[in-house]
């Protein structure tokens, strides 16, 4: 996998903790595996809204990575439930079904950005940095070049 | 059948297909199900239900879903049962879902269920009202069997109740 020039919390250097949402395990293997790319962390996975909403008090991830379509409880109602709570989270949705109603719906209860699967890493690598340069949270020097490590 | 209902899913997989295998795959047969579907390969289905209802099954020959489980995996991986099933819900998942986005930014409103993998080798026949058509891709690495089967509920509204999905 391309390596990316690592993404680091401003305040502390430290790398970017990511909490995976995703019914699908082969899908959170895969999203784990493009965030460690990225010089991320992931602190913890949940396969529906219920645990996500569990795991994102427990861990406090600097980025919540989304699915839409899951049992239980569906992707944008765990996003409203979220940010409720936790206004400062930072969600963005990744799900195959991107029709405009879900985008924005997602948008309006909070989630910050939307990919569309199949996800590509350049693309979920700019979206990332965009969410949290937005929060002033981390830069990597000379962002948005792709390196080798 | 409604071609225009169909040609989403149509496209869906083709492009993720080409995208995964690196080369463009191929309708090489399309029929309409007589009977129960049965599986060949490693199959998952997808369920709609609203204005257009149905569900969609993805078959695919193992030696497909190895290989887009590397695609997807960015790397060589052991092609376990259980990883090869996991790579069909998620392709089923994908495929369909940009099948149902193009089709619900088109006006139709319906709500897509996760992916289920389908255990049983034969799966019963659409229903009296359900036309089901089979689509067969040929790939570089082997065959993938797109079943589709829905009807459009043209007096459908918000309150409808929903039909059971065959």
């Amino acid at each position: 996998m391309k390596q990316f020039e690592a993404l680091t919390r401003k305040t502390d250097r430290q790398p970017v903790r990511y909490l995976i949402v995703d019914d699908s395990v082969f899908a959170r293997k895969s999203l784990a595996k493009m965030v460690e790319s990225y010089g991320g962390q992931v602190i913890g996975e949940a396969g529906d809204g219920c645990t996500a909403i569990t795991e994102y008090v427990r861990t406090k991830p600097d980025i919540v990575l989304m699915d839409i379509t899951m049992p239980q409880m569906e992707g944008i109602e765990a996003v409203d439930r979220i940010v409720q709570e936790h206004p400062e989270a930072r969600i963005v949705m990744v799900s195959s079904v991107g029709y405009q109603d879900n985008i924005l719906a997602a948008l309006q209860k909070g989630a910050r950005h939307f990919v569309q699967k199949p996800v590509k890493a350049d693309a979920l690598y700019e979206i990332i940095r965009y969410v949290l340069n937005d929060d002033g949270v981390t830069s990597p020097v000379g962002a948005g070049t792709e390196t080798s490590r | 059948m409604r071609m225009d209902l169909i040609q989403p899913f149509i496209g869906s997989l083709d492009a993720v297909l080409a995208q995964m295998m690196n080369a463009p795959a191929r309708i090489v047969d399309l029929t309409m199900e007589e009977e129960g579907y049965r599986k060949k390969g490693t199959a998952a289905t997808v369920a709609f239900r609203g204005e257009i209802e149905g569900r969609v099954i993805l078959d695919m020959e193992p030696p497909v879903a190895a290989q887009v489980a590397s695609y997807l995996s960015d790397g060589e991986v052991n092609a376990s049962e259980t990883l090869l099933r996991e790579t069909v819900a998620e392709l089923a998942n994908m495929v369909i879902g940009n099948a149902v986005t193009q089709l619900n930014d088109a006006g139709y409103e319906f709500k897509v269920f996760p992916p289920e993998i389908l255990t049983v080798e034969q799966c019963q026949k659409a229903g009296q009202d359900t036309e089901a058509t089979i689509l067969c891709f040929e790939t570089p690495a082997g065959k993938v069997h797109l079943n589709i089967a829905m009807q459009h509920h043209q007096h459908w509204s918000h309150d409808s109740e929903p039909l059971p999905v065959q």
